[in-house]
């Protein structure tokens, strides 16, 4: 009760003796405000290069998987193509099985002769999709409509385009309505699908022609049909989850004993994404080391002040402790002089790293867009310079509560 | 220990006046029996001291009982022990030996915590030197206190304008002390040490750093005091502040010299007598260095 009551009244002296001493206030917590600022942007800018990064990622397929028939390595005489191939049932199973797969898409790749007129282009590529294929590689349909249901289940003879075959086989801008012929038979088009340029840096190339067609068309277009499955993941952190969901359905299915290998493949470009991550966790851990160093050398400068308070003040403290102070009591009032300065501290560099961080997202296509200074940090900041206070601000108030009151009060 | 504030001259004095007095010690009746409750008891006390590898005895063996509403003066040349007892007193210091009971309260066995919170309650500290906090105004001056009571924390403003007022300083509770004469400065610091209600004042050579008028106004300020009950401990080395109090302690060497009332304490009477003769001689109408004899009534009329 006491000492909550002197606690606040201690806050408050502390925060006047700061006021009253201002450049001398901030010139003894340089140290904490050039930590606690640079903690604070550098996390900000890890986190906003993450984010940016990861961005960039899921454009490509951060959290696609693809899953893909495999012959297992030197036994490719003991699997036949049968073995290994997915099957649709497979596709439908893996939906049903794998919790952390946000939805999936069997394709089939195909390549034929596809013919609008007079034109002809041929080996264009002919891919059989389901409707969720749109929403995994995030290339929606910008005019006309996507498959639906009875497409599928018709097997109708229905296409999208991209942007490259329209000018290619000189379409309308809305071809909704043209046919076409695609290895010989004809198809109606229903819609335009947008094409992505995938950035060279993860594989993609210029943009072709292509076509389009309902997965279970394309069945009927090859009875046997080579295909795999590409996915979109709930989440990035579930990469391993997924493969684990995958791996466990798909070697149930395939009745594969614990001696035999997989004869599938799971792949998703997260080692790229976890190097990534491992690198932007090795930037945190060597700035905390610099920030410690700082805090030591801000800590130092608090102690070194706080001394200087103390003997400034000795009688002040012995008349303090004349008119009834316990020692206890004067020990805390330094203590929590010593922790106000050090928050003081810590907000200011707080204020300045938000300042730095809100100048980093001002600039113009900056990759720091989404930079911010999350709320862990801004709590660890501001217990990191509490920390600082009581650990360099003991000694000083251990000093002040052992003093004397006789020779305290004697003192010039 | 700087114990060295004394000037060279008052030692010479003291000197003199104890060569006349060496065989006075007690008065035939030193205290009324009994009838106004004890506040303090002090029995054989010693106080040593280790400076480096020597050993100081400040007090040796000092037995002395003061009553609640006395107004007592302790005098002595320096190193006569009579910081030493003042701290003991006020119980910023423990004796080495010996019993020293506050109202009772066994002070000598206490802790350190504990005796601050006797310090708090029981005992209100004037000093030469007013000890006032330069950055907090007169009211918060005599707030100071209270913060550490576990007592009258909640009527901590109210109990401390009382006490201003007390002192005469309605009207300056908001002025910080640089805003204040010396005199006023010491009327807070005395406020300050009334605001706990504390059953002894004790008080520093409280008008050393004040010029003769304003000495005066403070010593009125404590006769008034003692009139409403207050029990006053002064320690002085002035015998006219001396004066106004009611019974003289005189220390040397660590034990007590004498112990009289005012009206028999023979050093003060023949102080008086020949502040009186330099007076005739002077002979001029500018009055007594101090009028010590109209308060304590029966200072002229004893030889």
């Amino acid at each position: 009760m006491i000492l909550a009551r002197l606690m606040i009244q201690t806050v408050v002296l502390a925060l006047q003796q700061i006021w009253a001493n201002k450049v001398r206030a901030i010139l003894t917590t340089l140290g904490i405000i050039i930590a606690v600022a640079a903690v604070v942007i550098t996390v900000a800018a890890t986190t906003g290069l993450k984010q940016f990064v990861l961005d960039q990622f899921a454009t490509v397929g951060a959290n696609k998987v693809w899953i893909f028939p495999r012959r297992p390595d030197n036994q490719r005489e003991r699997y036949n193509f049968r073995q290994i191939r997915i099957t649709t049932d497979q596709v439908d199973g893996l939906i049903a099985n794998c919790p952390s797969l946000a939805r999936i898409s069997p394709i089939m790749e195909m390549a034929y002769a596809v013919q609008y007129g007079d034109r002809v282009r041929p080996f264009v590529s002919v891919k059989g999709i389901r409707p969720e294929w749109h929403e995994i590689e995030q290339r929606f349909v910008t005019h006309g409509r996507v498959f639906t249901a009875i497409d599928e289940d018709e097997r109708r003879q229905v296409c999208l385009v991209n942007d490259k075959a329209l000018s290619e086989l000189a379409l309308d801008a809305d071809p909704s309505g043209q046919t076409l012929l695609v290895n010989g038979r004809r198809f109606l088009i229903v819609g335009v699908v947008e094409t992505r340029v995938v950035s060279p840096m993860f594989g993609g190339d210029e943009a072709s022609s292509e076509v389009f067609i309902p997965f279970r068309t394309g069945e009927m277009m090859r009875p046997e049909p080579r295909m795999y499955v590409v996915g979109q993941i709930k989440s990035p952190d579930l990469v391993e989850d997924v493969k684990a969901e995958v791996k466990f359905y798909m070697r149930k299915k395939r009745n594969l004993g614990p001696d035999e290998p997989d004869t599938f493949g799971v792949e998703a470009i997260d080692q790229i994404i976890e190097q990534f991550k491992k690198i932007a966790a090795g930037i945190t851990v060597f700035i905390g080391g610099m920030v410690s160093v700082s805090l030591l050398v801000g800590g130092i400068g608090i102690m070194n002040i706080m001394l200087v308070s103390v003997s400034e003040r000795t009688r002040e403290i012995g008349l303090r402790k004349a008119v009834g102070a316990r020692p206890e009591v004067i020990l805390l009032q330094f203590l929590v002089e010593a922790v106000t300065l050090c928050m003081v501290g810590g907000a200011v560099g707080l204020a300045i790293g938000q300042a730095m961080v809100l100048g980093l997202r001002m600039i113009p296509d900056s990759p720091m867009k989404s930079a911010a200074i999350p709320l862990w940090a801004v709590v660890l900041a501001v217990l990191f310079s509490a920390g600082t206070g009581v650990i360099f601000g003991m000694f000083p108030a251990i000093k002040a509560a052992r003093l004397d009151p006789i020779d305290a009060l004697r003192h010039e | 220990m700087s114990r060295r504030h004394r000037a060279l001259g008052e030692d010479e004095e003291e000197e003199e006046e104890e060569n006349r007095n060496r065989s006075v010690l007690r008065p035939e009746c030193p205290m009324p029996n009994a009838s106004p409750p004890m506040t303090i008891r002090i029995n054989q006390l010693h106080k040593v001291y280790k400076v480096g590898t020597e050993r100081v005895h400040a007090l040796r063996g000092v037995d002395l009982t003061i009553n609640r509403n006395e107004f007592v003066a302790i005098m002595g040349a320096s190193g006569s022990g009579k910081s030493t007892l003042m701290n003991i007193l006020g119980c910023l210091d423990q004796p080495t030996k010996g019993v020293y009971e506050l109202n009772n309260k066994p002070t000598h066995k206490m802790s350190a915590g504990q005796l601050a919170t006797v310090r708090n309650e029981e005992i209100g500290f004037v000093f030469q030197s007013f000890e006032l906090l330069n950055r907090a105004t007169a009211l918060k001056n005599v707030m100071l206190p209270l913060i550490y009571s576990r007592k009258h924390w909640l009527t901590a403003s109210k109990r401390a304008k009382h006490a201003l007022q007390k002192v005469g300083l309605a009207d300056r509770m908001k002025h910080r002390p640089n805003q204040l004469s010396g005199g006023q400065r010491q009327r807070v610091a005395i406020a300050r040490a009334l605001v706990n209600q504390p059953s002894i004042l004790l008080a520093d050579e409280p008008t050393g750093n004040l010029d003769s008028t304003t000495s005066e106004e403070i010593i009125a300020l404590f006769r008034g005091l003692h009139a409403e009950g207050q029990t006053i401990i002064i320690v002085t080395h002035e015998e006219d502040i001396a004066g106004n109090a009611h019974r003289i302690v005189r220390l040397r060497d660590g034990r007590i010299l004498s112990d009289f009332p005012t009206s028999q304490d023979p050093i003060h009477q023949d102080f008086l007598r020949r502040a009186l003769e330099a007076a005739h001689t002077a002979a001029a109408p500018v009055a007594s260095p101090h009028n010590g004899t109209g308060h304590d009534g029966a200072g002229g009329s004893h030889p």
